[in-house]
Order: C-alpha cells, then structure tokens, then sequence
C-alpha cells in the first residue's frame, strides 16, 4: 500500500491516536497525543475520525515522501514546513504529489507538530490503539519502536480532490515562552502546609530539558513539607508530584500508572494542552483553579473535537 | 470500612477504601473495580485498583462526577451484601520458581542477614499464600503481600541496571516477579521459567488485582526444562 515514506526521520517521530484505554490496571500506560488541541485540529482539517492515526513530531528535523497524491494537514509546533522547497504553513490542508518532499526544520515556536493524512494512517493497532509506547514496547509500526528512515505510513485512500481547509487564525495554537497553567487541587493537597502552597503559587518554575513524554520536570521553589512515601495509588493525567526534592513533576501520557510521591493535584486538561509545547526553560506559574469551571471547559473541548 | 470518594480532575476520581496495605483490601477493590466496569462500560475508560484506592477515569460527556459517585456507592453495598453471603471464590495461581544464587544473586545474602539456612528461605518464601494487592511499575509487575516477616528485605541500595525476565524479588514485605527484563532494585533470590507478560496474548498476564498467588519450588532440571535460562552477567 503506498502513502508516505519516512525519508528523516527527525529528533522523535511517533504514530499516536488518542491513546490506548482499559490496559492501565494491567500497568500499561494510555500513550496517545500530547497535545489534544493540536491533535484535534490537524484531523478536522482533513475530516478524520477524532480518534485518527497521526505522527506527533517532537523538535523536528524530519522529513517525508509522498509515494502517491496525498492530502496532508499540519498543526501545531511552528517547524518552517516546506514542501519541495516552498514554505508549506501549518494550520491548514495541503497536497503532496507523488514524489514530492516535505521537509520539516527544528521547532522554532513549541515542541510538537502533527502530521496528518486524510483518512488517517492505517496501521494495525495493538490493544484497541496505534498510540507508540516506547517504554512498554507497544504501538507503532513495531514494538513501541519510533520511526525510522525507510518506514512506510499506508494512507485509507487515494486523493480524491482538493478542498483546501484551514484553522482560523483565533484557534491556531500560540507557544509562548511564559505560561500559567490552572490547577485542580486534589489528591494530598490538603496535607501541604500553608507555606509550601504559598511557595509553589508564588514561584516560577522552569521546564526542564530532561523532560519527556512520561513527565515534564520544573525546577524552581522548592515545595517542601511532605517527604513521607504514601501507599501507591493510581496517577491521573497531569498529576502534579512533589519527589523529596520539592521541584514539581507534571505527569504526562507515558507515565507510570501507580506511584508512591505526595500530589498536589493536577493541571487542568486544557493548560495540558498548553504544557505538551513547552520547550525547555519555559516559565511557568501555577494558578488555581476550579474543578467544576475546569470540567465545563473541558466538556467543551470534547464536544467541539467529537470525542 | 467506610469508603471515601474524592475528585482528583475533570476526568478522574479516587475512591478509598483503607488506611493501611491489608491483603483483604486487595479483594474488596477488584471487586469494586471489576463491578464498576461491568455496570458503567462505555462511561468509565480506565480503572487503576491499587493497595487503598482505585482510580477511575471517566468520559465527562457520558457521566457526570455526581452520578459516578451514585454508581460506586451503589456497586460498594451491592458488593457487601454479596461478600456478606459469602459468595466470593478463591482461585489459586500457582508459580514455579528456581530459587538458586545462581538466577538469584540475592539468596545468599538475604539468607545470612535472615540467619537462616538458604532452604529455610525457600520454604518459607514458597509456603506463603500471597495476594496480588497491586499492578503496576512495569506491564504485569504484580505486588505480592505480604512476605513472611523473617525473610523480609529492605530494596537493594544500588538498583540492578538489567534483570532477567522471571526474576522472583523481595522488597520489604511484599514480593513479585519481574515479567520482562528490566532495572529493579529488589532482592533477587530466584526465576520463574513462566512467560508473565504478552500483549499478543490473551490475557495479556494471569495477575489480576485481588487474585491469590502462592509459589512452587522447581530443581535445576525442572527449570531448563520449562525454558528458564541461566543469566550469567548479573550487573
């Protein structure tokens, strides 16, 4: 079947959907797109299901080749795209012809970008999803492995006619080098002092580099107050735990699914979305928020994307 | 027992059930777990039973918070009802393991700070019924509860940087098999030739969240020939 070849594969290329659900209590993490807003977006464009077949690019430096007509959309992270040689926006539907070259540079604006083809790429799915899982060897095109050079993303169907589509401009996505993320308190919030809330309100923190799809590490105030190991219990996405170090760790898609660190509670859906493109040394300060405003925003979202 | 139920975020909830790790909490939370999933399949995505709790995940357009919470209250008296006509069964999984210092390195020593003989170890690591209180760590890694207070260990205080699959470790009073090859800082006193985890396979591992456990000593003989392999670059 043809559709597109990996020519670069880049910095970290991965096929991801919306993740992989009922396998976390056999440990197995969900996976899936980092950034839902992006993700959401790039397969409107092109009327995917919202549950689509995508490559999420992290940092860029990678490129593609049609092997039939495709049509093709692009969200997210601004990697100056251009298809032969010609600067190819993101936010919007565009064709490659068969033979033709896109090539992504090194993120300039964000951290991740989605690549999408109309129909989604088809690949076999393991355990309900394609989401690639490097650390549990699960997803992709083989054992959770990312995408190398050579490999071939199969494409539904055969470019029928061109429809051009794009993202308007209020809905692109911004990646700013400062950013407030809401806060849910949960978890063992109640048992932080006063003092340690105060310091991690107050604060700005920092993204680290080491960060990763497991969990995006802060390093600023430090958090103090709590250092006792708890009884593992289960971790929700964008858990926000405080290791003996006091330097928070939000906890993202390939995390482990049980844990032992106080949390405080976690950063709000959408704030998520915000935080999946934050590159490292990002600022960032935490505001609280509340649950129930936090919920409607994010029934929102799902109903806007059809999830 | 009183049970707690708390939101965690727009799409995640806590419930818990205890205060302290107690291998009979293990089953009332897979059961809880395994009604829930039964009686809300499309509404609740994810479900994470662990020692005191089980997080649920669920579809904020399907259920609200509000009616989850009516659904665990609901599932929790119908569970104790049952559990009070005593209608819960035990089934047994049983685990062949070589427990020799040479697929566990840790044997030797753990049976000298014990001070006990190495077969003294084995018996009493084998003669125990343990409960699968938790999965999690890696896919498939079951905590097992509780080790027998003499053969209890502390974790290792440099992690191994590769374990063979099968390892059979001890931390504290809990114990688990490692089902691929992985870090881990348990003390390692023996293999269990079994294949443990398989995504390909169905099911994908045979632990299950409040299942019992217990393991069945093997001779060197028994475990080549079941297809355990001797690692020989501990490091």
């Amino acid at each position: 079947m043809s559709g597109l070849e990996v020519v670069k594969p880049g910095v970290l290329s991965l096929l991801q959907d919306r993740g992989r659900y009922g396998v976390a209590l056999q440990g197995l993490s969900s996976g899936g797109a980092m950034d839902l807003h992006a993700y959401g977006w790039v397969n409107r464009l092109l009327s995917n299901h919202s549950n689509a077949a995508v490559v999420e690019l992290t940092m860029g430096n990678a490129s593609f080749r049609a092997t039939c007509d495709v049509k093709l959309a692009l969200c997210g992270a601004e990697m100056a795209a251009k298809v032969e040689g010609v600067a190819q926006p993101n936010w919007q539907s565009f064709i490659l012809r068969q033979g033709q070259l896109l090539e992504l540079g090194y993120a300039r604006t964000g951290l991740r970008a989605y690549l999408a083809v109309e129909g989604g790429f088809q690949v076999a799915k393991t355990l309900g999803s394609v989401a690639t899982v490097t650390r549990n060897r699960l997803g992709g095109l083989r054992d959770g492995q990312p995408l190398q050079a050579g490999d071939r993303l199969p494409v539904a169907k055969q470019l029928l006619a061109n429809f051009h589509s794009e993202v308007p401009k209020a809905f692109q996505g911004r990646y700013p080098e400062q950013l407030n993320l809401s806060l849910i308190e949960s978890y063992q919030a109640p048992l932080f002092s006063e003092s340690a809330k105060q310091a991690f309100y107050q604060g700005e923190y920092q993204v680290k580099p080491e960060s990763d799809r497991m969990g995006i590490r802060l390093s600023g105030p430090v958090v103090s107050g709590l250092h006792a190991g708890l009884i593992s219990e289960g971790i929700a996405q964008g858990a926000v735990q405080i290791p003996p170090d006091g330097q928070p760790i939000v906890l993202m898609n390939d995390r482990q699914t049980l844990g032992g660190y106080p949390k405080l509670g976690c950063v709000a859906r959408l704030s998520l979305n915000a935080l999946a493109q934050a590159r490292p040394g990002t600022r960032i300060r935490f505001v609280p928020a509340e649950l129930d405003e936090q919920s409607e925003k994010w029934r929102n979202f799902l109903r806007f994307f059809e999830c | 027992m009183t049970l707690r139920f708390e939101p965690v975020s727009e799409t995640h909830c806590i419930v818990y059930l205890g205060e302290a790790i107690d291998p009979s909490l293990a089953e009332s939370i897979a059961a809880l777990a395994k009604a829930l999933r039964a009686a809300l399949p499309s509404a609740l995505v994810e479900v994470v039973p662990s020692y005191t709790s089980l997080l649920l995940e669920f579809h904020p357009l399907r259920i609200s918070r509000k009616q989850l919470e009516r659904a665990v209250l609901e599932q929790y008296a119908l569970l104790q009802s049952s559990q009070a006509s005593g209608q819960t069964q035990q089934h047994t999984l049983t685990l062949p393991v070589y427990y020799h210092s040479e697929v566990g390195p840790d044997l030797d020593d753990l049976a000298a700070s014990a001070g006990l003989a190495k077969e003294q170890v084995v018996e009493i690591h084998s003669q125990q019924i343990y409960t699968v209180c938790a999965i999690g760590f890696a896919p498939g890694f079951a905590f097992l509860a509780s080790v027998d207070e003499r053969i209890a260990a502390p974790r290792r205080a440099t992690p191994r940087l590769k374990l063979p699959a099968g390892s059979v470790g001890i931390a504290e009073r809990q114990t688990a098999v490692y089902p691929q090859q992985s870090p881990g800082g348990w003390q390692i006193i023996g293999n269990c030739p079994q294949l443990l985890f398989d995504p390909k396979h169905s099911p994908m591992s045979p632990f299950e969240v409040g299942m019992q456990v217990r393991f069945e000593p093997l001779s060197r003989e028994q475990f080549i020939e079941l297809g355990g392999q001797i690692c020989l670059d501990w490091k």
